[in-house]
């Protein structure tokens, strides 16, 4: 004891603490208290205006439980149900937009002049994230007037496909494609392919002569070589990919959509915000929220545990 | 057998046989790269044909966006959109506001950030290590559990439609105190040896050795705030009210709402919010790119 009041006394310390106490006090206050009040709010009802009310486990119980309805066993909060499903919809874009930035890495990959300006170019998309870009795709998805459809109507028209043109954000089934393209868009050439890049070039390149000796053609030397090698770079991007994932798409909803057509859009996050900040249920939101956090943590866990044996060296 | 064979091909042979060798690699090497090139061409002009809609719908006449052929030049060049853009809200407090704010963002989580990262790489004191933990498990909480706890501090606080609220909550950030410690942590201590015996206090050594030598790591950090604190949406959504206090993705928003099928304006405006993002984006590329391979250095 008195050796670690010592230590807390000397210089080294003293000055330690002081150096993160500016940092420390931003954590405690907008980090570390916050998790714990929303904890204890997702046991309340609460409209922020009248007194919260004690109401132990009911909003979990509304949020997942099921009930009888005329015989038949139905979700307490259907819409809920609804949402989860849009949210793991969209995350099938993960996978899609890792081996988009890939192939553009791969591409990417070589000694040539000029390099540098396509770089910047394929970046320039995943810069100009946000409302702006919600925007610009809105237009371009329009179903009358939009690039994307006037370029279909022209390729269709070309081959004589008789095909009536998709809806986008107008149409429940075209909704959630329309904005996972523009997601699609705005990642390949982002920091995933940057990071891709950074794992190709570090692949020892006398491993590909090797290969090449043995009589491995290119697309063997990929899933030989290639891939094992940037197993922990796809592993990170992945595990980030979902992280974020399970919190996205509440621009979108909130800008292009207002998570329609009938709730097609609407994702986990865009749900919480709805329940907190239109409908004040300060609570039930908490609860979403919490219930979000625990599914990104297992899920995380998992992929550390099973997925760390996927990643080779 | 092989020996035998190998001595078996005559000097001559063998040098034709290089040459052919050579030619054929050099004549596969110009394919290889024509066609990167061309792939690099059709993957850059996919990436900018979206963008390149969004300035040609920006320069239409209104009613030119209605047709169902395609125009990419518009005739006539309507410049005048963008003066209509700019006066039809008060972009230029959006403007203002938005570049208030991601300055003293910035500002603050460099510090903060930097000054939390040299006592987590460089100084002993206890707890320090669980301390450091603590902040990396921060990362993995949604921003929507700890949103609504700091709406309702901000509101008992009176600071909604405030600076203050636009602000602080920002100043603090694990994810930078974990990137610049893991910087600061392959800078070698030789420096600091040498000024510690010459007598700099702690505080000197933070200040005018760590940072100094730390400066591309610093311009990382400050681009990637700067960008984010930029596009930032919900929070200052949440915070804001009066048309005062908007930073430009809100305002932009509710430009939308008022103007929804104007797209000339709409392009307009949208272009000249992401403006300064392209240059800072331009100017601070390197920094950019490199600390995103910073960033997933991890553990």
């Amino acid at each position: 004891m008195k050796d670690f009041l010592s230590k807390i006394g000397s210089n080294e310390s003293v000055a330690g603490y002081l150096f993160i106490l500016p940092n420390f006090l931003g954590f405690l206050v907008f980090t570390f208290f916050p998790v714990i009040v929303s904890l204890c709010l997702s046991f309340v009802d609460w409209d922020i205006l009248t007194p919260p009310k004690f109401v132990g486990l009911a909003n979990f119980v509304a949020l997942l439980g099921f009930h009888r309805e005329g015989g038949v066993i139905v979700a307490n909060d259907p819409l809920f149900w609804k949402y989860i499903g849009n949210t793991l919809f969209f995350m099938l874009n993960i996978p899609i937009c890792m081996a988009g930035a890939l192939v553009v890495a791969m591409v990417m990959n070589q000694k040539l002049k000029g390099i540098v300006i396509f770089r910047t170019i394929f970046f320039l998309p995943s810069i100009c994230a946000g409302v702006a870009l919600c925007l610009l795709w809105k237009w371009i998805l329009n179903p009358d007037y939009g690039l994307l459809n006037q370029i279909l109507g022209a390729v269709f028209s070309l081959f004589h496909i008789n095909a009536a043109l998709p809806g986008w954000l107008s149409n429940p089934a075209w909704a959630k494609p329309g904005i996972m393209l523009m997601g699609f868009w705005g990642a390949i050439g982002g920091m995933n392919m940057i990071l891709y890049l950074a794992a190709l070039q570090g692949v020892p390149k006398e491993l590909y002569e090797a290969a090449e000796i043995d009589g491995a053609n290119g697309w063997r030397k990929f899933w030989a070589v290639t891939m094992p090698f940037i197993s922990p770079t796809t592993f990170f991007i992945a595990i980030m990919g979902v992280i974020s994932g399970f919190q996205s798409g509440f621009m979108q909803a909130y800008v292009m959509t207002e998570g329609g057509p009938a709730g097609a859009t609407t994702t986990i996050d865009y749900y919480i915000y709805n329940n907190a900040y239109q409908w004040l249920h300060m609570g039930y939101a908490s609860a979403i929220a919490w219930f979000l956090f625990i599914v990104i943590f297992l899920v995380t866990l998992v992929n550390w545990r099973f997925g760390g044996k996927l990643v080779h060296y | 057998m092989a020996v035998v064979e190998e001595v078996a091909i005559s000097q001559q042979e063998f040098s034709e046989g290089y040459i052919l060798a050579r030619k054929r690699k050099a004549a596969r090497d110009i394919t290889i790269k024509t066609l990167t090139y061309i792939a690099l061409s059709v993957i850059g002009v996919s990436m900018l044909i979206p963008l390149l809609w969004m300035l040609s719908t920006s320069l239409k006449e209104p009613g030119a966006v209605f047709s169902s052929s395609m125009q990419w030049i518009p005739n006539p060049v309507v410049w005048q959109n963008y003066v209509e853009a700019w006066n039809a809200q008060p972009f230029g407090r959006f403007y203002l506001n938005s570049i208030f704010v991601g300055a003293m963002v910035t500002i603050g989580q460099v510090v903060t950030s930097s000054m939390a990262a040299y006592a987590f790489a460089r100084l002993e004191f206890p707890g320090r290590d669980k301390l450091f933990f603590a902040y990396l498990a921060t990362m993995m909480i949604p921003g929507a559990v700890t949103m609504i706890p700091q709406f309702i501090l901000v509101r008992k606080l009176n600071w909604v439609d405030t600076y203050w609220a636009l602000i602080l909550p920002g100043l603090f950030s694990a994810f930078g105190t974990f990137m610049l410690r893991q910087f600061f942590m392959t800078l070698p201590r030789d420096l600091e040896e040498a000024a510690k015996i010459d007598g700099c206090s702690l505080f000197g050594i933070y200040w005018k050795i760590i940072m100094p030598l730390s400066m591309p790591a610093l311009a990382t950090l400050t681009t990637m705030t700067f960008m984010g604190s930029w596009n930032n949406f919900m929070w200052p959504l949440i915070v804001t009210n009066s048309l005062e206090m908007k930073t430009l993705p809100i305002g932009l928003q509710a430009f939308q709402g008022q103007f929804s099928v104007e797209w000339t304006l709409l392009m307009a405006a949208s272009l000249f919010t992401l403006l300064p993002v392209i240059v800072v984006f331009l100017a601070g590329q390197r920094y950019f790119v490199e600390g995103i391979q910073m960033g997933a250095i991890k553990g």
